[in-house]
């Protein structure tokens, strides 16, 4: 697994370029420009599992969902980040893509340390040191539990008809 | 209980008796704006469009103007993919290329009314808080379901008071206010918030409401709000939407703010975002005698009437300087009418200025405007990030119309305030 980590304040821009949002949409189409004019090295070497760890504000800037359909399709486990940008929050949740906000978790890494998640515990192992994070109330990890926003609708209107 | 503004309007549409900051509320938003980006969204649900249909067809409101005309046979086909959308579902509110850029169209056309509740797959959608709206940006997937099921959940946001007091200086606008603003709480600064105007705000127009609402998620907010008072009632009513067509909210007194911060905006001179971040936020003086090769007065942060009047008034009988490009970018139809009728259109075009069509243009890099490595664009529009204008070897300074039109003519960053004293 690796570790991918970065700054405050990274963008939907830097994630994933607004010259391409008119005609990437598909996750195969996202995948070569993820993070892009951020970290050309990237969307090479990603592997299923790896983490992203990153400072204040992850997600700001342009609505686009590419960023987070990409994140998901390349197999990041989980965002880790001080805070997150409100419309990546949701689109994360609605992707199905585990984001997690804690400040101390991302302060306290250094390169070398080794990383675990305890999904089960809500807790993130970091060179030996655990540090909790807050749960998503119920109604939200429904949606997220389901494999996305659109997995959950589709079950909730077969219900309904 | 004393309520802020979005706790009432969020409690009012949850159809609960109160609401408190934190708690989870299922809605159903008045509209759903979308624009080129619907193509996406309805392909999501084609199956389940077929099987269940759209939830209201005067739910969604549809602009296409983010790549307008089509710049190759993909954007071509998203187009046309979304006006056989419309057609098939009697989609109400469709609005096609040329009539402007979305968020000007929702508050023009009347479709954002004070005390209504406004989801938008597009970050700046947030504008509407300047006639009193709540309104707020989604993703697409999310855009996808409400097109669906017409409802969706919202977090109860804590909320911001701003305090603008005094006058401002000559030279200084909205913009000037909003971006140092920005500067000063950081673009995180109102993250997850609602961000309440309040203080001497009789003296910015509607125009200039819309100015600081639409920059609200640049400071990470979740909507911006301006009390309705007469400004807004005069304006509206300007548009043909009459007074007993809307149910103002207006927060409370006593109602619990996380946060107040009062401004003396009497002290604001102009100011400039540089790169790479709407939060670096400099004067206009500590970056004077920048070299620019691009300069772009429009977008729906600021390409009203008001906006090409202040250019227009600054180019007059001028000329822009020959190492730059003016691009001018009307942010509908009806403004592009109304400055061809003032004649606004023709000094600025004369002084050297290249009209596009009423749409999104250069902000967002797609096409139109695109700049080559090592170029330095002033703009009026409302982000600067690393490549956004299509490079990113490129920069972008963010500034008011006024600092924009100056700054054209000497082809470098100047203090508007210099031309205006001149006079």
């Amino acid at each position: 697994m690796n570790i991918w980590k970065y700054g405050d304040n990274i963008n939907t821009d830097m994630l994933f370029p607004g010259k391409y949002t008119y005609t990437c949409s598909t996750s195969e189409e996202i995948k070569p420009h993820l993070l892009e004019d951020l970290d050309p090295s990237f969307a090479k070497n990603v592997k299923e599992g790896d983490l992203l760890f990153a400072g204040k504000n992850f997600g700001c800037g342009s609505s686009r969902e590419q960023p987070v359909v990409g994140l998901k399709a390349v197999g990041i486990q989980a965002v880790v980040a001080e805070s997150f940008a409100r419309i990546f929050f949701r689109a994360a949740i609605n992707q199905g893509l585990l984001l997690i906000e804690c400040p101390e978790a991302v302060r306290a890494y250094s390169k070398e340390d080794t990383v675990f998640l305890d999904l089960e515990k809500g807790n993130i192992i970091i060179g030996g040191k655990s540090f909790s994070f807050p749960k998503l109330p119920k109604e939200i990890l429904a949606i997220r539990d389901a494999g996305g926003l659109l997995a959950y609708t589709r079950s909730k209107l077969k219900k309904k008809n | 209980m004393s309520m802020t503004f979005a706790e009432k309007v969020l409690a009012k549409y949850a159809k609960e008796k109160e609401v408190v900051p934190g708690q989870i509320v299922t809605v159903k938003p008045d509209h759903l704006l979308m624009h080129d980006n619907a193509s996406p969204i309805v392909q999501k649900i084609k199956l389940e469009l077929e099987q269940y249909g759209l939830y209201n067809a005067s739910l969604p409101i549809i602009v296409l103007d983010h790549v307008i005309p089509a710049d190759n046979e993909k954007t071509a086909t998203n187009h046309k993919l979304i006006r056989e959308f419309v057609k098939k579902y009697k989609v109400q509110h469709f609005f096609d290329i040329g009539y402007g850029i979305c968020h000007q169209l929702v508050v023009e056309k009347g479709l954002a009314l004070p005390g209504q509740l406004l989801l938008g797959s597009d970050s700046h959608t947030c504008s509407y808080g300047a006639v009193g709206a709540f309104s707020t940006g989604i993703d697409r997937t999310e855009a996808a379901a409400l097109l669906l099921t017409g409802e969706t959940w919202l977090k109860v946001p804590q909320s911001i008071k701003m305090i603008l007091e005094g006058t401002l200086q000559e030279g200084v606008s909205a913009k000037d206010v909003v971006l140092y603003i920005i500067g000063d709480i950081s673009a995180s600064g109102a993250n997850y918030c609602s961000i309440e105007f309040h203080g001497d705000i009789h003296q910015f127009s509607a125009e200039e409401r819309f100015t600081i609402a639409n920059m609200g998620v640049e400071m990470g907010a979740k909507n911006v709000f301006f009390p309705v008072d007469d400004v807004t009632i005069k304006y509206l009513k300007s548009i043909g939407v009459a007074r007993s067509r809307y149910a103002p909210i207006n927060p409370d007194d006593g109602a619990v703010y996380v946060q107040e911060l009062t401004y003396d905006i009497s002290d604001i001179s102009p100011v400039i975002a540089v790169p790479h971040g709407v939060d670096k936020v400099k004067k206009v003086t500590d970056v004077e005698g920048l070299e620019i090769q691009q300069c772009l007065i429009g977008t729906c942060t600021n390409g009203r009437l008001s906006d090409f009047r202040i250019a227009a008034k600054i180019l007059k009988g001028k000329k822009v300087h020959p190492n730059v490009r003016l691009l001018l970018l009307p942010s509908s139809r009806q403004v592009y009418l109304d400055a061809l009728k003032e004649g606004l259109i023709d000094t600025l075009v004369d002084a050297g200025g290249v009209l596009l069509p009423p749409g999104c243009g250069p902000c967002l890099g797609a096409h139109q405007g695109v700049l080559a490595p090592g170029e330095r664009c002033l703009s009026t529009s409302n982000r600067n990030f690393k490549g956004r204008m299509g490079c990113n070897e490129a920069e972008i300074y963010l500034a008011s119309p006024a600092t924009v039109a100056v700054s054209a003519i000497y082809g470098k960053i100047t203090d508007p305030r210099k031309e205006v004293h001149r006079k």
